[in-house]
């Protein structure tokens, strides 16, 4: 147990199986995904051409939305008896810890996105039109994009008031980038218009440069007193 | 230190209202875009200003992080503040010249897109400040400034992509600009320059002084009930 691959497991393990028996995260977001989808159908009810034009915006905004109900909880549930002081007097290396609950928020999101996607497609009646294996790439570097800076930066609200405003708040205009890669890069694919080369050469340096600073500087936010 | 004060809001003083005299008055009139380009002398030197601010809101986060030294936050905390009103200040006069000129008051072009990411930045930056309860504030928005230093890139490669409007700096490109009108640019450059150091000054020993009333303030109750029992 002592390295530092074991404790990602072991703290991996463990979310996954209170998520599993108690399925809160998982829940919320597919029921608020769901009717982000609704309401967003019911707005705009778009044309088959004009459906792929708009998707990919509609689509990443909704798992943003979705993905935060679910960061949210993320670090909130270790505040239960203590468990996070625990973490921080542990000698385990924050790092670890990090990485473990930000493959779990990644987990969970990539689940969300497989069982929101057919209902994307049967509502918007969605057809790529350019080369739709590399929707699976986008998907992937996407949600990594989300869930990394999230579980930063769900960390630093934890000790903010009101700390399901501040996560959004924090999140949102650091991810604009990212966001505008996913939203161009899907667009890009469904129309078949443009290459999404770019975009998605973009998405990789964000989640290099994101993954690399989060796992630099999280020790100070873990232990920031 | 004390002494340069007064001087630097002296020479703000002379440089904004020779500034001002010079934008209105002295600068002549240009050919296409008539007085609406006059917002220019104050666009621009804020938008330097601005940015400048937020370099320095960087450095002290850094030097924060590296040293934690409270002086350097009192600094992050007045240089992101004094910032994000410069950058308001862009972000409003952008607009007002760019409705009578291009005809449409916003597009997502690189400059006037990476300056607004900017300005959310440093607004969610201030508004984590608020919200976070004292002690652990710090090192969470200097975390969060050095963050946002290394978005500032990606941000800019990823609106490059599309076309961009706004016009190119015009400086040392060519002689079409009167020499007047440099003139006046640059006066009301310094005069910027000077008076968002100064503002920035004083918000930055407003809040080392803050700190000290809460520091002897606590210090007091401290005290008291030391002797009360």
């Amino acid at each position: 147990m002592s390295s530092s691959a074991g404790i990602t497991r072991a703290t991996l393990a463990k979310d996954l199986r209170l998520e599993w028996r108690s399925k809160d995260a998982i829940n919320s977001m597919l029921f608020f995904a769901l009717l982000v989808v609704v309401i967003f159908s019911f707005s705009f009810d778009p044309t088959a051409e004009e459906s792929r034009r708009i998707a990919g915006g509609l689509v990443w905004v909704a798992f943003l939305f979705a993905a935060v109900v679910a960061l949210n909880q993320t670090w909130a549930r270790e505040l239960r008896n203590q468990v996070l002081d625990a973490y921080r007097v542990s000698p385990a290396p924050a790092n670890s810890l990090f990485l473990a609950k930000a493959l779990g928020n990644f987990i969970f999101v990539s689940v969300l996105e497989a069982l929101m996607t057919p209902l994307f497609i049967v509502f918007y009646n969605l057809r790529a039109l350019g080369p739709a294996y590399q929707l699976w790439i986008v998907a992937v570097l996407g949600t990594w994009a989300l869930v990394i800076n999230g579980t930063f930066f769900a960390a630093m609200s934890l000790r903010t008031r009101s700390r399901e405003i501040m996560l959004p708040l924090l999140l949102f205009p650091i991810s604009i980038p990212a966001l505008l890669a996913m939203v161009e890069a899907t667009s890009s694919i469904l129309t078949g218009e443009f290459s999404a080369k770019f975009w998605i050469v973009l998405l990789v340096a964000y989640d290099v440069v994101f993954t690399m600073a989060s796992l630099f500087l999280f020790e100070l936010v873990l232990h920031a007193e | 230190m004390k002494r340069a004060f007064p001087i630097l809001a002296i020479l703000t003083a002379a440089l904004l209202s020779y500034g001002l005299y010079g934008a209105l008055i002295k600068a002549p009139t240009e050919q296409t875009m008539g007085d609406v380009q006059r917002i220019f002398y104050y666009h621009v030197p804020s938008a330097w200003t601005a940015f400048c601010l937020f370099f320095v809101n960087l450095a002290a986060s850094v030097v924060y992080l590296v040293r934690r030294h409270p002086k350097a936050d009192a600094l992050a905390v007045a240089a992101a503040e004094v910032g994000v009103i410069f950058c308001t200040i862009v972000l409003v006069t952008g607009p007002i010249w760019a409705r009578p000129v291009w005809g449409i008051w916003w597009t997502w072009d690189l400059r006037l897109t990476l300056t607004l990411v900017l300005w959310l930045m440093y607004v969610s930056d201030l508004i984590l400040r608020r919200f976070s309860s004292s002690g652990q504030t710090p090192v969470l928005a200097a975390v969060l400034a050095v963050l946002g230093a290394l978005d500032v890139p990606l941000v800019y490669f990823s609106i490059w992509f599309f076309r961009t409007q706004h016009p190119q700096p015009v400086m040392g490109a060519g002689g079409s600009i009167d020499p007047r009108m440099l003139h006046v640019f640059f006066i009301n450059l310094a005069a910027f320059s000077c008076f968002g150091a100064l503002v920035c000054w004083s918000r930055f020993h407003l809040e080392v002084l803050r700190r000290d009333v809460e520091e002897a303030q606590a210090l007091e109750s401290l005290l008291e009930t030391g002797s009360s029992r």
